[in-house]
């Protein structure tokens, strides 16, 4: 495969050896490639299609770790280049950038205008397309949504390196397929994201925050009911349950907005409960991952009403397998987070989990683990009646399989 | 390509009954159209299922023999996209009109394809909620329609679209295979199909149930008719609404041949000799709405909004809406023929682009009235015209294609909400290049290899699947096989 890699220098392309720190689960890539530019990834896939060396895209490399391992990572392609804010007219509420762009950088010059991009992951150092190619999301998907909602084009650039558009920089458009959509939280399967164009909200003027304590899976899955049936429009409503506390939980309940409502909004959800306080900073935990490094990270999804069955059946997990479980995440939506230590009762348990969760439409994907463990474990877990299309997406994009290989759902 | 009508008509009648499937040419030709009038096609057979099951074996018999289908809602689509084809089977869905669960506790509803937009609203409003996004046509237009077209609507500024509100799908493939994508839960492992799957006008294939968020009825709502004497007035008044930090539930805006046309129509009375009127609505909590409602009349003030109304009650607001939601049929009362276009520019080239429309029409003696969504910078520009008079057909439609192409200038899209559907498939090289549109047809050969879902829709050619990509020269193979036109 060295080939016409070896010559994407002379090009101008960033060329070096793959070291330890550029492994990909375990496997350590033989060359990472540094494009400057959207031209320059193309080059990269384009002088190597031929050849076909398997390449894993890398933004922040926050979340390299999700994901199935894959298969074989020969060429890392890291993007951290790509850092250009394209275009941003504050009046259309749009902005343009490159993907290798930091959420934060593009987060601190929206804020000069007073306007944000509305998505919140917690990971520090985070890319715009890292954050698409993982479909990252944080608490504030209650109200905004995910990326898939915000991105409104895309530019990719595909095995073969061809480089493609879809949507544009208008946030209503229904001009062919939207292959956001298609990329968010794609893995890098399908094509290398390089530019993306987002719909912007304001910054709000203000925001309350109000902490409710609930004790064990019922009340805590009432506390939800009553905020999901009422008036209240909070921005976010996080769940944190420690695994010490014994199924003692609270919600932080945020609020954002002009002063009077905000305030307004923050009593009413204070009178939900007789020991709820006030703030007007959320708490530290809040959006945080439950895990930390060495820890089996699990991100769970279910209709949202059914959150008593999944502390239920973590409860149960615990009790058969010794597996405490830490819950977090957004309670209102049905996505949650949950952090369980790493033990070899791990693969059983999550098969236990799995199983519990198929009548409320469930899914538990293992989004951070050990690499050892996850050789042991079925990280993304049935995918439903759409695998077979799921496959042959891939293979019209992709039909070498050289992108991020092993690393998406039924080892896409 | 020909087919033997009788033997397909024979099959279909085995899988549907003989109720389920129509020959005779007169109620054929029933079918020949959808809301967009100006294309017409009769197609071969036309089938009336009832059921999920019957919509897959039609489409089994379909792909069995090789025989093109379009899936036809309530057919008010304003691009064709439900043309049929000839030598076709036209699928009629508005017998699947069962509402399969309303689920409170998650706030989703499950519908059937045929269930009528607003029975959705209906159904739920007794809990407190609503089905959010709103197309003018919401009283007859189908959910399913609403899916393939990713519809739009009036309150889709602060809610979003169609997209936004669907959580998942059952569908049934080009090859009869039936697939769900999505479901009660957020996050499902693998791609987002469904999300490609909404809005890819029937190409990809047929959903026979849609399982949709419900939104909780807002605590409050605040309407607000201003009457401006300039479109540049009401444009800027748009704008420093939104930079202000407010996100309306809805900004729409109507100029004076729009606003003659509403009063000829439904008596709208709205302001006497305004050059524009926004209807602005916000919607949420009280206090909320309250203090950014004060902001907005300000902001109009400032603007030098000659007059603003506020409707008091439900009554007066429906009387606001009626005005802008009847704009389109209302325009038949000052002109015999008329266009309905549909455009997105980046709003803040409001003005510049209606200056632009403007010269266009005047190029031509035609006449321009604009009806849009002004806070996200879709335009209806309705392009009015005279059959009768030699040659002014062809010059409004010519104008029509124009503003298309000044809204791809200043950044924008060719469709907003109608969808591209036949009637757009030769703008879509305008606004995305070659590379662009081969890309969009790989996901198309990964679910309809054989191309017989709705084809001739939203692509300008056809892409035979395998083939290499990249660019094509000479003819087109299907061309040369007489398989496919190039519009």
């Amino acid at each position: 495969m060295t080939g016409a890699l070896l010559e994407l220098p002379n090009a101008g392309v960033g060329l070096r050896a793959g070291g330890p720190a550029d492994a990909v689960d375990g496997i350590q890539p033989a060359y990472v490639a540094r494009p400057g530019s959207v031209a320059e990834v193309a080059a990269v896939l384009r002088a190597t299609a031929a050849e076909g060396p398997s390449i894993v895209a890398r933004g922040g490399g926050t979340k390299i770790g999700w994901g199935g391992p894959p298969r074989s990572a020969e060429v890392l392609l890291d993007l951290a280049e790509l850092t250009g804010v394209l275009e941003h007219n504050p009046g259309d509420l749009v902005v343009r950038a490159e993907a290798g762009l930091p959420l934060a950088a593009l987060q601190d010059r929206l804020a000069g205008s007073g306007q944000r991009l509305a998505l919140d992951p917690p990971e520090a150092g985070a890319t715009l397309g890292g954050v698409v190619a993982t479909a990252a999301s944080g608490p504030r998907r209650l109200r905004y949504g995910t990326p898939r909602d915000l991105l409104i084009g895309i530019t990719v650039v595909l095995a073969d390196g061809s480089v493609a558009h879809a949507g544009g920089k208008v946030v209503k458009n229904v001009a062919g397929y939207d292959l956001g959509k298609l990329f968010a939280g794609s893995f890098g399967t399908l094509g290398v994201v390089v530019e993306t164009t987002w719909r912007l909200h304001p910054l709000p003027a203000t925001a309350g925050v109000v902490l409710l304590p609930f004790d064990g899976p019922d009340a805590g899955g009432a506390l939800v009911a009553r905020i999901a049936g009422s008036q209240l429009v909070p921005a976010a409503v996080e769940l944190d349950l420690p695994a010490a506390t014994g199924g003692s939980g609270r919600l932080a309940v945020l609020f954002e907005g002009v002063g009077p409502a905000v305030r307004a909004q923050a009593d009413a959800a204070a009178g939900l409960h007789p020991e709820a306080t006030v703030d007007a900073e959320p708490p530290g935990w809040f959006g945080e991952r439950p895990w930390a490094d060495g820890r089996v990270g699990l991100q769970v999804s279910l209709a949202p009403a059914a959150l008593p069955t999944l502390l239920h059946a973590l409860a149960g997990v615990q009790r058969e397998f010794g597996l405490a479980a830490s819950v977090r995440g957004r309670a209102l939506t049905g996505a949650l987070e949950v952090s369980w230590p790493d033990t070899d009762a791990v693969p059983a348990g999550l098969d236990r989990l799995r199983r519990e969760l198929l009548g409320c439409d469930g899914s538990v994907v293992v989004a951070a683990a050990p690499t050892a463990r996850k050789h042991t474990l079925d990280v993304w877990g049935p995918s439903g009646d759409a695998m077979g299309l799921m496959r042959r997406v891939k293979a019209q994009f992709d039909p070498a399989g050289r992108l991020s290989p092993g690393r998406f759902v039924g080892g896409i | 390509m020909t087919i033997d009508v009788e033997s397909l008509a024979t099959r279909l009648r085995s899988v549907l009954g003989p109720a389920g499937v129509l020959t005779d040419p007169a109620q054929l030709r029933t079918y020949e159209c959808d809301g967009l009038l100006a294309f017409r096609v009769t197609p071969a057979v036309v089938v009336l299922p009832e059921t999920a099951a019957e919509v897959a074996d039609v489409v089994r018999v379909c792909s069995d023999l090789g025989v093109p289908y379009v899936a036809r809602g309530s057919g008010t689509g304003l691009s064709g996209g439900a043309l049929p084809v000839a030598d076709g089977v036209l699928i009629v869905l508005s017998r699947l009109r069962r509402f399969l669960d309303l689920d409170i506790a998650n706030q989703q509803a499950v519908v059937e394809p045929g269930v009528i937009n607003l029975w959705v609203t209906r159904e739920a409003a007794p809990y407190g909620y609503y089905y959010a996004p709103d197309p003018s046509s919401q009283q007859v237009c189908s959910i399913g329609g609403n899916v393939a077209e990713n519809s739009g609507g009036a309150h889709c500024l602060k809610y979003g679209f169609t997209a936004n509100h669907v959580l998942g799908a059952e569908v049934v493939l080009p090859d009869g295979e039936v697939v769900h994508l999505g479901g009660a839960a957020p996050d499902h492992p693998g791609y987002d199909l469904l999300g490609a799957f909404v809005g890819s006008e029937g190409t990809l294939g047929i959903a026979t149930s849609l399982r949709l968020r419900l939104v909780r009825l807002p605590e409050a709502v605040q309407t607000m008719l201003a009457g401006f004497h300039t479109v540049e007035d009401a444009a800027a008044a748009t704008s420093d609404i939104i930079g202000a930090g407010v996100v309306p539930a809805a900004i729409e805006m109507m100029d004076a041949l729009a606003i003659e046309a509403a009063e000829a129509a439904v008596h709208c009375n709205y302001p006497a000799g305004a050059g524009a009127v926004l209807v602005i609505e916000l919607d949420g909590p009280r206090l909320e709405v309250e203090h950014q409602f004060g902001e907005v009349e300000r902001i109009c003030a400032a603007r030098s909004a000659f007059e603003t109304r506020i409707a008091a009650d439900d009554a007066e607001r429906a009387l606001m809406w009626k005005g802008r939601k009847s704009a389109f049929a209302a325009v038949g009362r000052i002109s015999p023929d008329y266009f309905v276009q549909d455009g997105v520019i980046p709003r803040t080239s409001l003005t510049a682009v209606l200056a632009e429309i403007g010269r266009l029409a005047d190029e031509r003696g035609l006449r321009v009235a604009n009806v849009f969504h002004a806070g996200d910078g879709n335009l209806h520009p309705l392009v009015l015209y005279d059959d009768d008079v030699a040659g002014q057909a062809a010059a409004a439609e010519q104008v029509a294609g124009d503003i298309l192409d000044v809204c791809i200038r200043y950044g924008g899209s060719i469709t907003g909400e109608h969808g591209v559907g036949h009637d757009k498939a030769k703008h879509m090289a305008h606004q995305f290049s070659a590379a662009d549109l081969d890309t969009m047809q790989l996901l198309r050969c990964a679910f309809d290899p054989r191309g017989l879902s709705n084809p001739g829709k939203i692509f300008p050619t056809p892409r035979l699947c395998g083939e290499a990509p990249g660019p094509r020269s000479g003819v087109h193979p299907l061309q040369a096989a007489g398989l496919a036109e190039v519009f």
